[in-house]
């Protein structure tokens, strides 16, 4: 069975994210960027599967700049085999992108996709469900466990009221939560070897797809900033406090 | 009028309160039809009819419907968008597993945990772990929305809709439900508690945040949270995370206690109307948005301030 991870390439989860001055969006010049953190999760979800023997490849695709060919050499370092840069330096939408996997996904036909559960810039959260529909194929929304059992797969998810567990048929499409694994850090010989794993580069109209915006950013701005607070000199000041807000 | 289909959340007993506040989201963009899909959901639906503001509810009562499965329920939906014109769901595990399935069926781009109702087609939303908001308009022809529950009043129970049956679409067999582990907790529940004592790492173990947090819990009637970390540590169970990447509160107070405050747990809390941070690390981020700060040893200061309330 084939994996596919789709993987996008963001700003890096320590790095705290400016507004630009003009509202256009959020200052990306020059900043840490890195490999999705719920990416990372599917990679090396994909990557054990294959060391257990149930994967027999592992495709990491990703949309953007060139520059994402840094983070498909990131997840090629840590065990995948192969990837795929569709390049675009616009940027696209959750549903575009999701028509652009589904064409790779026709093509190469994998037994599992596993994607993150949202990608930490635009917190959409999407990308996986709609490939889903677009395939006709069932879906494992934000797994904490995923064992594959013959034609089909056993999803445990983080749901608001605890675990639940489903059972769907293969092909299917899962994607990750934070608990499901704690990713490797690549080896330098994984690193060295990634350089001359096959990286193809394709473009979104190689695969017919359109990927004209639906929804237009008309401003971003800063959040409404909290003012300071004030600090209590111990419990006793901090009851006095509770008491006045009539919590205690 | 344009015409809106609500999801309504519920555990296949008792609706969630999360749909009241998409309800109010909803009822910014025009008549609002609440759409209880499920097994056995009679009462569910007569709850919907009760919120203010529901001018319809339908109901979908079939096996196939039961757990939600997004196989089976998004052709429902995508039936019923035939006659309107924008799909809106809370976004809660639920929403979000469903929503998106349903926004490609029909070819439209999806709003994510929208913020504000700005226009007919605009709308402010959070990115970046809510350390910008986005403007955003849509220029398909139907909508697809997931409702921030904080940012929305719930609706009322004034209401007295008609209730209508409507057909299946059956089951897909593409997936099924096996089972569950529903954590049950006699406290409030987390995103419409009134007070949140949320633990971090500094907790140590499992035992330790509870006998730590959950006696001022009890004390304050609160309902318990805790940092990514403690949830990845096993101190609490994972529908306790508050964050980014979790449950997002907005409480009339959050009590953050041995909590760094790293900007994927501030997005979770952040719309608290009081913060209070209990830290021994003067420096820790968490102050720089704590409306009262403590900075003391928690094992020394929770248990003092349990007993002096
Ligand atoms: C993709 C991604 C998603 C994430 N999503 C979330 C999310 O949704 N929610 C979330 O919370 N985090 C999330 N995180 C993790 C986040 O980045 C932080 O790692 C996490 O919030 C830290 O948890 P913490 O504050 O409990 O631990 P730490 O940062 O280790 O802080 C512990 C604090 O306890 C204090 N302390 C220690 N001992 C004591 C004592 N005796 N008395 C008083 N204070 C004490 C220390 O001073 C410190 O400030 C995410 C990270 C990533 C990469
Ligand atoms: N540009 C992209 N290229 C490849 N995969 C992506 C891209 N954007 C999102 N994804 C995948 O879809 C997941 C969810 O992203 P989103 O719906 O944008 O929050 C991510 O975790 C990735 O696995």
């Amino acid at each position: 069975m084939k994996i596919m991870v789709p993987v996008k390439r963001v700003l890096d989860y320590n790095v705290k994210p400016r507004v630009k001055a003009d509202g256009s969006g959020v200052d990306l010049a020059n900043a840490k960027m890195s490999l999705n953190p719920f990416d990372e999760i599917a990679v090396e979800e994909a990557v054990r599967l294959k060391e257990q023997g149930i994967a027999s490849e592992v495709l990491v695709v990703s949309v953007g700049q060139a520059k994402a060919q840094d983070v498909l050499r990131t997840a090629l370092a840590m065990g995948a085999d192969r990837a795929i840069l569709v390049q675009c330096d616009t940027e696209v939408e959750p549903l575009a992108i999701a028509k652009i996997l589904q064409v790779i996904a026709d093509d190469e036909a994998p037994g599992l996709i596993l994607l993150g559960k949202q990608a930490i810039d635009d917190d959409s959260n999407q990308v996986g469900q709609m490939l889903a529909a677009l395939l006709g194929r069932p879906q494992g929304t934000f797994a904490s466990k995923l064992v594959v059992e013959g034609d089909h797969v056993l999803v445990t998810r983080e749901v608001d009221g605890g675990l639940e567990t489903l059972r769907l048929s293969l092909p299917a499409i899962v994607t990750t939560d934070l608990r499901l694994n704690e990713p490797r850090y690549a080896s330098l010989p994984g690193i060295m070897k990634a350089k001359s794993k096959p990286l193809a580069t394709k473009t979104p109209a190689d695969y017919g797809v359109d990927v004209t915006p639906r929804l237009t950013t008309l401003k971003v701005s800063e959040p409404a900033v909290r003012g300071a607070g004030i600090r209590v000199a111990d419990v006793a000041g901090l009851v006095v406090k509770l008491r006045e807000l009539g919590v205690a | 009028m344009a015409q809106i289909l609500v999801w309504a959340d519920h555990d296949g007993a008792v609706l969630k309160d999360a749909t009241r506040n998409a309800v109010t989201a909803a009822a910014q963009l025009g008549a609002v039809h609440v759409l209880v899909a499920g097994s056995g959901v009679a009462g569910v639906a007569q709850a919907a009819a009760m919120i203010s503001g529901v001018a319809k509810v339908l109901v979908a009562d079939d096996a196939a419907y039961a757990h939600g499965l997004a196989e089976n329920v998004a052709p429902l939906i995508l039936g019923l968008m035939a006659d309107h014109d924008a799909f809106v769901a809370p976004a809660t595990t639920t929403g979000k597993n469903i929503a998106p399935r349903v926004a490609a069926l029909l070819d439209v781009a999806q709003i994510s945990e929208i913020l504000s109702v700005e226009g007919p087609k605009r709308f402010t939303r959070p990115i970046y772990a809510g350390n910008a908001i986005a403007t955003v308009e849509s220029s398909d022809a139907k909508l697809v929305i997931t409702v921030r529950g904080t940012a929305f009043a719930k609706a009322g129970d004034a209401g007295s809709a008609q209730i209508e049956t409507i057909g299946t679409t059956g089951d897909r067999g593409q997936s099924s439900f096996i089972g569950a582990e529903v954590a049950t907790s006699e406290r409030p529940e987390l995103t419409s508690a009134r007070v949140v004592v949320s633990g971090g790492r500094a907790l140590k173990d499992a035992p330790t945040f509870e006998q730590v947090l959950f006696p001022l819990a009890d004390r304050l009637g609160a309902a318990v949270g805790a940092s990514r970390a403690a949830v990845d540590a096993g101190y609490a169970p994972n529908d306790c995370q508050v964050g980014q990447t979790g449950k997002i509160v907005a409480p009339e107070v959050y009590i953050a206690v041995g909590i760094s405050g790293a900007i994927q747990h501030l997005a979770g809390m952040k719309d608290s109307k009081i913060i209070v941070a209990i830290n021994k690390d003067e420096e820790a981020p968490i102050f720089q948005i704590a409306d009262i700060a403590l900075v003391a040893d928690l094992f020394e200061a929770v248990p003092a301030l349990t007993a002096s309330l």
